[in-house]
């Protein structure tokens, strides 16, 4: 089972088209190379095992350390909106589908809701209150808001989130890289054709690392 | 004194042009707070168990294993006996300090069900309870006749399987008794009437009852009352102290909260020769629940055919019952009366469009239909691409193009504002609405600013409490139409009354005054003139408070009913695989006055993309065996994603005969031609009638089965 099958841009494989080869329920994504359970794991004082009760982990929050006692099942989600008040990424299927949820993990965008808090340790996280603020917006949310890629609005925090890890590696994206690397995010409003835009703008003003 | 009425176009600041939403700053950044984001000190967290069979009786139930886990703080469940109706219907409900914690419990009830007879099939003939209902116009013998002498006649079965809202914000509540009032934050489209849904469950009176909605993630018209889940999330918090936040997981939301109701039947439809529509004769099956269901009155938008025959009979389900789902009954009338007369026009081996042109007469809005489809056909390019029905083109991909009329109502809701000018300048509307994702919050702002001649950001608008004056529920499209005439009734109020006190200071007659741009100016001498700040500091220290209502006291009518709409769809279709993909759709749609171009633009690119998504992939799966539901979940409920959505345009019909009609709301009509125009599209491409929709491969391939396309 390939690892990350979202957002595998350049493949010319959709979200949707993967699905239907595949059979559905396999793309596995939250799924990241060398998860570090070092701190709770000592903690416990038997390697790998920690929990079932509540564990000090610290977090790295939009460049701030955040030290949370969770349980191990906790996922990354749940400890972001439940408490931390980060609630801006959403909990839509809680099982890595829809994107509603995602998230930056140095710099990757991955679904939240697939990924135990304890395993965020030692990476960067970085939410959608990360990227900016109704003041300050970065150049993907002020496009989000120019090209009116939100209606209800409850897709739109993982959508700017995906659309900019997903600009950040592909700083010239066409139309058809688009429909093919932002297929991990579902919005039940039906937004994409802003989005679209708003990704094509925002890769105009994102160059140069803005 | 300033009109009421609203500006002509060349007087129009604000009216029509594009704007950013006001919210939409705070969702981009993911600070826009959602019912589901509330997070209040002590807060409890509530999570269900769902009976798993399609009906039974509850003999047992125990929660003691639940209430003992460590963090639980209070359950509800069902009384042993209870009989549930449906899979899915809530059994028990716990409240935990974590939804970890919750979840635990949950797992830990037991119940014992004695299983009782169910049925979820829809389509079957056998099932059906009830006196059929029975249109016939002029009677039985006059259709029959009609029939039997008629000079072509076509016959099809045809049929919309059942979906669900999906919600990305699932149904749910947060309640707090502070100081023995209830305190609800909801995901829901009727803020103003939602408290009346809780008293019962909170044993206080509405008065007592704060109802707040500032953002919500969805309703499609799946979300109007507290429904049993907020009244459980209400006695839990009474029960216990302590605020409770209850979401539906997806699971249940996609079971139980909402599903749009199905149809099946027989079509036949009479005609001359020269393609003129003789007579109709449809029968119907249709489903939304234990209750049955009954099919749309048909034929859809050419309902003046003058032999009509309209049988349906509904079909009890063990299935989560029906609600409002967007333009309720229409996109299933559409999608069988489209599809009919379009096989219609194929037996007659007559273009599809030159068709529908031909029998206009029996639609009720003709010459805007004509329009429409001409401009429709232009944007899609119609002449160089249609062709007879069956693409002769070789090889496995077959091409098509296919188009259908929609209608509906959209007239304004019971609405009222109270709007504040201050002496500073500053604006405060308030209106009891919400914001479902269409843009109320900003075509208030607009309509204020644009009545009082002041910039946009200069407006506060307030909504989305039950602290504000009340406003009808957002169903049917009828907010903005709503909305727009309260706040332009406050807002003229108000502006007169600053009016009568920059008359005097610039000794320029009252009726002569203009308030644009900032400023209030002398109609034939706009030097004349006095910002709008200097305007407010002559009302002193008191502000103005003005109340309007959707009905202005001086009779101006400001919103009206009855829009319609053409969409056309160009598809390909792989009949090795099946697998039908959208290119190209284009929608023409009028709505009357248009408040937001940027916001009512996107109101139609959203419809075309919920009917694509429920034309090709969205469909609830009943198990016969269990009764459950097989697709609760979003890998396999599927909605459309970026690359399924093809090339998408937009044209609104403004102007005159459009615009000096009033606001008219737009939720609704986008999202009701898209599965018939595909299904034409589809039977245009490959030769043959697809009946069920959603149009999944294994249906095009069965279909292909029966006849059509030969690679
Ligand atoms: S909530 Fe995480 S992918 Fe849907
Ligand atoms: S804007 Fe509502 S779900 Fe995307």
């Amino acid at each position: 089972m390939p690892h990350g099958g979202k957002r595998k841009t350049g493949t010319g494989i959709s979200r949707r088209s993967f699905l239907t080869t595949l059979g559905a329920g396999t793309v596995a994504s939250g799924l990241i190379p060398g998860g570090k359970r070092g701190k709770a794991a000592a903690a416990e004082g038997s390697p790998g095992i920690v929990g079932p009760g509540e564990v000090s982990i610290t977090l790295e929050i939009n460049g701030k350390s955040q030290e949370v006692k969770v349980e191990p099942r906790v996922t990354l989600l749940d400890v972001l909106r439940n408490r931390l008040d980060l609630t801006g990424a959403k909990k839509v299927c809680d099982r890595g589908t829809c994107g509603a949820c995602t998230v930056l993990l140095d710099g990757k965008a991955i679904y939240s809701c697939s990924l135990l808090a304890i395993e965020a340790q030692g990476h960067k996280i970085t939410t959608i209150e990360g990227l900016g603020t109704p003041e300050q917006l970065s150049a993907m949310q002020a496009a989000f808001v120019h090209h009116d890629a939100q209606q209800c609005g409850f897709c739109t925090p993982g959508f700017v989130v995906a659309c900019t890890a997903f600009v950040n590696a592909h700083a010239n994206p066409t139309v058809e890289d688009i429909r093919a690397g932002l297929g991990g995010n579902l919005c039940r409003c039906g937004t994409y054709m802003g989005v679209t835009e708003a990704v094509l703008e925002a890769a105009k003003a994102m160059k140069g690392g803005a | 004194m300033a009109s009421t009425a609203w500006p002509k176009p060349d007087q129009r600041q604000l009216l029509g042009k594009r704007f950013d939403r006001l919210d939409g700053p705070a969702k981009a950044s993911g600070t826009a707070k959602y019912t589901h984001d509330t997070n209040l000190p002590n807060m409890l967290f509530a999570k269900a168990l769902w009976a798993p069979h399609g009906a039974a009786k509850v003999s047992g139930i125990d929660v003691s294993a639940a209430k003992a886990v460590n963090g639980v703080a209070q359950v509800w469940s069902v009384e042993p006996g209870t009989e549930v109706n449906y899979a899915g219907t809530l059994v028990a409900v716990v409240a935990a300090s974590t939804e970890e914690i919750a979840r635990e419990a949950v797992n830990k009830i037991k119940v014992e069900y004695e299983v009782l007879p169910h049925n979820v099939d829809d389509r079957d003939p056998a099932k059906v309870s009830g006196e059929p209902s029975k249109k016939e116009v002029p009677d039985a013998a006059g259709v029959d006749e009609a029939f039997k002498s008629a000079e072509v006649v076509s016959e099809g079965y045809y049929g919309a399987s059942p979906i669900t809202h999906c919600c990305l914000e699932a149904h749910g509540q947060a309640a707090e008794f502070r100081g023995g009032d209830l305190y609800v934050w909801a995901t829901t489209q009727n803020v103003s009437g939602y408290a009346g849904s809780v008293t019962d469950a909170a044993g206080v009176p509405a008065s007592q009852v704060h109802v707040e909605c500032q953002y919500m993630g969805g309703g499609f018209g799946s979300k109007f009352g507290a429904d049993q889940w907020g009244q459980i999330c209400v006695q839990l918090a009474k029960q216990t102290g302590k605020p409770v936040k209850f979401m539906l997981d997806r699971d249940q939301e996609l079971m139980i909260a909402g599903a749009r109701p199905s149809v099946y039947g027989k079509v036949r439809v009479a005609a001359k020769k020269d393609g003129t529509v003789t007579g109709w004769d449809s029968d119907m099956l249709a489903s939304g629940g234990k209750g049955g269901g009954k099919a749309p009155d048909m034929p859809y938008v050419f309902t003046g055919v003058p032999v009509i025959r309209n049988v349906s009979r509904g079909v009890p389900v063990n299935r989560g019952s029906q609600r409002a789902w967007r333009a309720p009954g229409h996109p299933q009338n559409c999608l069988i009366t489209m599809s009919a007369l379009e096989d219609m026009a194929a037996k007659l081996g007559m273009d599809a469009l030159e068709f529908f042109m031909k029998n206009l007469q029996y639609t009720g809005r003709p010459d805007v239909y004509r329009d429409e489809l001409t401009k429709a056909a232009e944007m899609i390019d119609y002449g160089s691409k249609a062709h007879p029905r069956g693409d002769p083109t070789a090889g496995p991909i077959k091409r098509g193009l296919g188009m259908a009329l929609h209608q509906w109502g959209g007239g304004g809701h019971g609405s009222n504002c109270d709007l504040t000018v201050n002496p500073d300048g500053s604006v405060d509307a308030k209106i009891g609405t919400q914001d479902l994702g269409t843009g109320t919050r900003t075509v208030i702002g607009i309509v204020v600013a644009e009545t009082l001649g002041i910039p946009l950001e200069r407006v506060k608008v307030n909504i989305g409490s039950n602290a504000y004056p009340n406003d009808g529920a957002s169903g049917g499209s009828t907010t903005v139409g709503g909305v727009s005439s309260s706040a332009r009734d406050a807002a003229t109020q108000a502006l007169n009354i600053v009016l009568d006190k920059v008359t005097p200071e610039l000794g320029v007659p009252v009726d002569r005054l203009v308030a644009r741009d900032g400023k209030i100016f002398d109609a034939d001498n706009p030097s004349k003139s006095m910002t709008w700040e200097k305007a407010c500091s002559l009302l002193g220290q008191m502000p103005i408070n003005t109340k309007g209502s959707k009905d202005p006291k001086d009779g101006t009518k400001l919103t009206e009913s009855g829009v319609g709409g053409v969409q056309m769809a160009d598809v390909s279709v792989d009949i090795e695989t099946g697998v039908a993909r959208i290119n190209e759709m284009v929608a023409v749609q009028d709505c009357g006055l248009i408040v937001n171009l940027k916001t009512a633009e996107s109101q139609v690119y959203g419809g075309m993309i919920m009917g694509i998504t429920y034309a090709l992939y969205e469909e609830a799966i009943y198990d016969p065996v269990t009764g459950r539901m097989l697709n609760p979940d979003m890998e396999f409920y599927k909605l459309a994603g970026l690359a399924d959505v093809g090339k998408l345009k937009v044209h609104m019909m403004t102007g005159p005969g459009y615009d000096d009609r009033g606001v008219i709301g737009l939720g609704e009509p986008p999202v009701i031609s898209p599965g018939a125009a595909i299904s034409n599209a589809i039977a245009n491409a490959i030769g043959v009638r697809v009946p069920i929709m959603p149009f999944t491969p294994d249906r095009v391939l069965a279909a292909l089965g029966k006849g059509g396309a030969v690679a």
